[in-house]
């Protein structure tokens, strides 16, 4: 059970993996697609905070006259940026996805994937 | 193996007709250039490879090697003693025939003759390439560029019925292709130096298991036994049969089917060689296939009416005499068996002619049709009855010839039921090709029009294909 | 030259915002500027490769200074070399024989098409020359990301397609970027020399084989490996023309050069086969797709999509090179990465070309063009004729490694495979070539009467079928010659190139 417990943040993160996948493949409407979508990209930035951190460790910022700095006192900064990185990367895709959404109402009057694939095979 | 000389003329001898390829579109407009181009490449193709007879004859092999085409792999192409014999009668048949077609394609005014005489010339460059192929993986190469350029041809009246066939050709002769990739990436995987050489190259490794040599020997075998038409693997060839006439001489005659029987001289004996067989026992494999082929190929020319498809089953018939005499593992019956394909290719190539003399002046292909029709094609019919004769195994002609070495040759090894099947074939063939000859000579039939002599362009290669 | 392995990727991206801008103020420019910036990337990835085929070894280059494992480091060995300079060149001979369609297809938009074109090429150039995992993620979504928008200027068919294709492009990506995170919190590093220095002295645990499963998941959806190939056929078929030739040809090769890259110089050699059952799941994978791929272009009648299918069937053959895992079987996945571009660069300029000169890309509709568009259509044949694999094309040398490969590790079925899709895709090739020479012209309802001669059936039919011009011909006629002259001469390719860098 402690297990379970200590592993907690990463049991959360298969769970929302999992509520991605789940909205990306077994709904109908593309916007819930695009939600499952993003659902499961934070769960994999989530991932790498996640990972990141350590018990006891504090903010990667040093501070004049700090003594001894230590690696084991910080949080490991590199994952948040990268973690930045694939913030922007996730928002172009949705923002495109969006974009394509719009226009897919625009031609079909629909979002809904099967009506939409009805309509394409008339 | 003999002596082994550097000499370009192989290279050039291949590279003739590829000029003639790309000259015959460009000069598309001017037919008689054309024609002409298409003529002197062949006389210039047979007067390169009589060039490289004198070496041959002293047991030198002219090799020219260009690219490499896998590491340590080239493309080398040698005229040894076996090789010229199949370019020789490639090149001298393909003059031939480049004289023939000019008859045939104006008096039928077929279609796109440009692009057929290109094709015809590419098809024997890759089988002159197939005789000189020095390895494997050379062979391999002009083997399947032998494929791809006879496929136009044979789709040359672009029918439905044309295009079916040429459906089925690329069906069986592109895996017969495949198979031979394979056992070629095998050895080649292996580190086996895949030159031909007399006596075989895996006769040499003793670390092959049974199993591995039976596998390598029916990839080979299948390989090119698809294009040498032994059965079951020979229903490409009578459907191939809907192409023009010059077509089918050059299927039949020149290049294909003869490039599938030198295949099986180059696998039975140069990678496999005679002992090996004997051990592997596998000779007796191709004998049975070949012997039933032999005479069920006969059978099954009898029953056919068209006259083009029953010289394409008594060509079935006779390649599996070459096949068999190849697989008889003697050197009576190895002679034989390259005497008979140059005779079948000179034969044959007379037959095909005259059937497409015939077509050309009467439209008929039916040997029903044919009754009387000796009276007013008298040469034509006279060639007939002369390639005929020569087909069954009447002396003095070369097939009688050929035929009797190659009986030798099974009396020889202790092979006498096949010196049995042999005989009965002939009669066999008697019984498909006489009754034309009969026919056209002994009957009258009074609703026959005067139809005259063929086109003298048509007569003389008839005539001197005997 | 110590700026090279930036150089390949920097001309196209600038070129990607300058022209945009040139969109609006100077549209005459947008054409020759982004030509110009493929070519300029095109002869600094000929040069690297020149360089390091000559030094022998991998040119190196440190973002700003910062050295690795702190920095991103840029590297350009003999492979990633190898494949830039193939897919910028097949690049530069696609954007300029799709100058006519493209403006027609982006009327109005050159500026931002072209930049999107650019885009797409410095994603892809940038996958191939960083030496960090997670810049490989970064420049995959820029690429896929301009790939999205190119291929939703289709209609709204393309728009659906495209929209799928973000959805699973996206998970691929994301995939790839969890597989990643596994490895850094293994090693903690994201440069690929370091992650393989460390990864080789680390115990194999299950942090490094749950990140194995699923970058390779990842990126089998970006090279379109079955069953994640879904997105593939509609993307490739309803993209207009001038995108589907650019994107089929090079687009999936680059997923399949990180899958190379993973097993050279990320993974400890042997890791992949024996500890984690990748090599294993990808010849499988593969081989399902060369055949299901075949057997699925057979039934197609739009030639696009046809292509598409048989884009999956090559592809499987790629992933069967790279699952065998030798030396010899990734030479021969990367071999047909040049080979297929070459050869479905060709093929689907043929389908666009016919498609302008023809209007049509049915293939029962074809019949009798082969002579209205004598070039388009011998590109068809040799092209098709490469796909088969008949020697001496390229193509076949692809399958002559390839079975090499299969044959050295004892996989007997892979050998009989492989050559059995070659037969299969002869009978979808081979089908076109006969429609395009060979067949009768077509029985159109409402079009004039077939007449007797042959001549006049095909004008009846096709009377507008004009050849393209040359523009269109030529580059598409010099990748078909390049996959012939390619093929003869793939051992300067094998021994120069590849060998020594595997």
């Amino acid at each position: 059970m402690e297990e379970v417990a200590a592993r907690f943040p990463f049991w959360m993160i298969g769970a929302l993996l999992g509520v991605g996948v789940w909205g990306m493949l077994g709904k109908r409407s593309l916007v819930k697609k695009l939600i499952g979508l993003n659902i499961f990209q934070s769960a994999i930035i989530l991932f790498f905070i996640v990972g990141s951190m350590h018990t006891g460790a504090t903010v990667p910022i040093l501070w004049h006259g700090q003594h001894n700095p230590h690696a084991e006192d910080f949080v490991n900064p590199l994952p948040h940026v990268l973690m930045l990185t694939a913030i922007v990367v996730s928002v172009a895709i949705t923002a495109v996805a969006l974009a394509f959404m719009v226009r897919l109402h625009r031609a079909f009057g629909d979002l809904d994937e099967e009506r939409i694939l009805d309509e394409l095979r008339r | 193996m003999g002596e082994v000389i550097s000499s370009p003329l192989p290279f050039l001898v291949v590279l003739a007709p590829l000029i003639v390829a790309a000259a015959a579109p460009m000069l598309g407009r001017w037919p008689n250039a054309r024609e002409g181009v298409s003529i002197a490449g062949a006389l210039a193709t047979l007067g390169l490879v009589a060039a490289l007879l004198p070496d041959a004859l002293e047991g030198k092999a002219a090799t020219a090697s260009l690219v490499e085409l896998s590491p340590g792999i080239e493309v080398t192409l040698r005229a040894d003693a076996a090789g010229m014999l199949f370019a020789l009668l490639a090149s001298f048949l393909w003059v031939l025939a480049a004289v023939y077609s000019i008859g045939y394609m104006r008096g039928l005014e077929e279609q796109k003759q440009s692009r057929f005489y290109a094709a015809f010339a590419l098809s024997v460059g890759a089988a002159l390439g197939v005789a000189f192929a020095a390895n494997l993986l050379t062979f391999v190469l002009f083997y399947e560029l032998l494929t791809l350029f006879t496929y136009p041809l044979v789709v040359h009246r672009e029918t439905p019925e044309a295009v079916r066939a040429g459906r089925k050709y690329l069906a069986y002769t592109l895996t017969g292709g495949l198979a031979l990739i394979g056992a070629a990436a095998w050895l080649a995987m292996l580190g086996v130096d895949a030159s031909f050489r007399a006596g075989g190259f895996l006769g040499e490794q003793r670390w092959w298991t049974d199993g591995q040599l039976w596998a390598l020997f029916f990839l080979l075998v299948g390989g090119v036994g698809v294009k040498a038409a032994v059965m079951p693997m020979h229903s490409w060839l009578p459907a191939a049969m809907v192409a023009p006439t010059p077509v089918s001489a050059l299927l039949h005659a020149v290049a294909v089917v003869k490039a599938g029987v030198f295949g099986m001289v180059r696998v039975l004996i140069f990678v496999f060689g005679a002992d090996l067989l004997r051990d592997m026992g596998a000779w007796q494999v191709i004998a049975a296939a070949s012997g039933a082929t032999l005479i069920l190929a006969s059978f099954l020319a009898l029953r056919h009416d068209n006259l083009k498809r029953r010289l394409a089953y008594s060509t079935i018939s006779h390649l599996s005499y070459i096949v068999l005499g190849v697989a008889l593992l003697g050197p009576l019956a190895l002679t034989g068996a390259l005497l008979h394909m140059v005779g079948h290719g000179v034969t044959k190539i007379t037959l095909f002619f005259c059937a497409g003399a015939i077509h050309v002046r009467t439209h008929r292909d039916q040997v029903s049709g044919m009754a009387g029709i000796g009276r007013q094609m008298p040469i034509t019919m006279g060639a007939f009855a002369l390639a005929s004769l020569s087909m069954v195994g009447i002396p003095p002609f070369i097939l009688f010839t050929s035929k009797w070495y190659l009986g030798w040759g099974a009396a020889e090894v202790g092979q006498q039921a096949f010196l049995i099947l042999y005989m009965v074939s002939g009669v066999l063939s008697a019984a498909y090709l006489f009754p034309i000859v009969i026919r056209a000579f002994g009957e009258r039939s009074p609703a026959f029009p005067r139809f005259g002599e063929a086109d003298a362009r048509m007569v003389v290669p008839i005539a001197s294909g005997e | 030259m110590e700026h090279l392995p930036i150089l390949i990727p920097l001309p196209l991206l600038a070129a990607s915002l300058v022209v945009p801008l040139a969109g609006l103020w100077a549209p005459r420019a947008v054409f020759p500027l982004s030509v110009a910036a493929i070519a300029l990337s095109a002869a600094m990835s000929a040069l690297a490769l020149a360089e390091v085929v000559a030094e022998g070894e991998a040119l190196r280059y440190t973002l700003g200074g910062w050295a690795p494992p702190i920095g991103i480091e840029y590297v350009v060995d003999h492979v990633s070399a190898f494949v830039a300079a193939v897919i910028t060149s097949v690049a530069l001979m696609v954007v300029v024989a799709a100058r006519r369609a493209a403006a027609r297809e982006a009327a109005g938009r050159r500026g931002l098409f072209y930049a999107l074109v650019l885009l797409l090429l410095a994603g892809l150039t940038g996958m191939v020359v960083t030496g960090d995992l997670f810049n490989v993620f970064v420049f995959m979504e820029i690429s896929s990301l301009a790939a999205y928008a190119l291929v939703s200027l289709g209609g709204r068919a393309g728009m659906f397609a495209a929209y799928r294709y973000l959805i699973l492009g996206t998970v691929g990506g994301s995939f790839y970027l969890l597989g990643v995170a596994f490895l850094y919190f293994t090693t903690g590093t994201l440069n690929i020399a370091d992650t393989a220095r460390l990864l080789a002295e680390t115990e194999p645990n299950i942090s490094v084989a749950v990140g194995a499963a699923f970058i390779f998941a990842g990126l089998g959806v970006k090279m379109a490996l079955i069953p994640l190939h879904l997105w593939l056929p509609d993307a490739y078929t309803f993209a207009p023309s001038s995108v589907n030739s650019l994107i089929a040809p090079i687009m999936t090769k680059v997923g399949a050069y990180v899958m190379v890259r993973m097993f050279l110089s990320v993974f400890p050699e042997g890791y992949l086969t024996e500890e984690v059952p990748v090599s294993q799941a990808l010849i499988a994978l593969g081989l399902a797709g060369s055949v299901y791929g075949a057997y699925a272009a057979m039934g197609q009648r739009d030639l696009r999509r046809m292509l598409a299918y048989s884009s999956v069937s090559q592809l499987g053959l790629l992933a069967v090179g790279i699952g065998i895992a030798t030396p010899l079987g990734l030479a021969a996945a990367l071999l047909h990465v040049m080979n297929h571009a070459l050869m479905k660069g060709a093929l689907f300029l043929v389908a666009m070309s016919m498609r302008m000169g023809a209007g049509v890309s049915d293939v029962r509709m074809l019949a009798g063009v082969g002579r209205r568009m004598p070039v388009t259509s011998s590109v068809f044949a040799v092209g098709a004729v490469a796909m088969v694999g008949i020697p001496p094309t390229a193509g076949f040398f692809s399958k002559w490694y390839l079975s090499i490969a299969a044959i050295d590790e004892g996989l007997w079925f892979v050998l009989a495979v492989v050559l059995a899709s070659s037969l299969l895709s002869a009978v979808y090739l081979f089908r076109v070539i006969e429609r395009l020479y060979l067949a009768p012209a077509p029985v159109i309802a409402g079009g004039a009467d077939d007449g007797s001669e042959s001549d006049a059936a095909a004008s009846a039919q096709d009377g507008g079928v004009r050849e393209s011009p040359l523009d269109v011909t030529l580059p598409m006629a010099l990748l078909a010659l390049a996959a012939i002259v390619l093929g003869v001469l793939n051992v300067v390719v094998m021994e120069r190139v590849l060998e020594p860098g595997l």
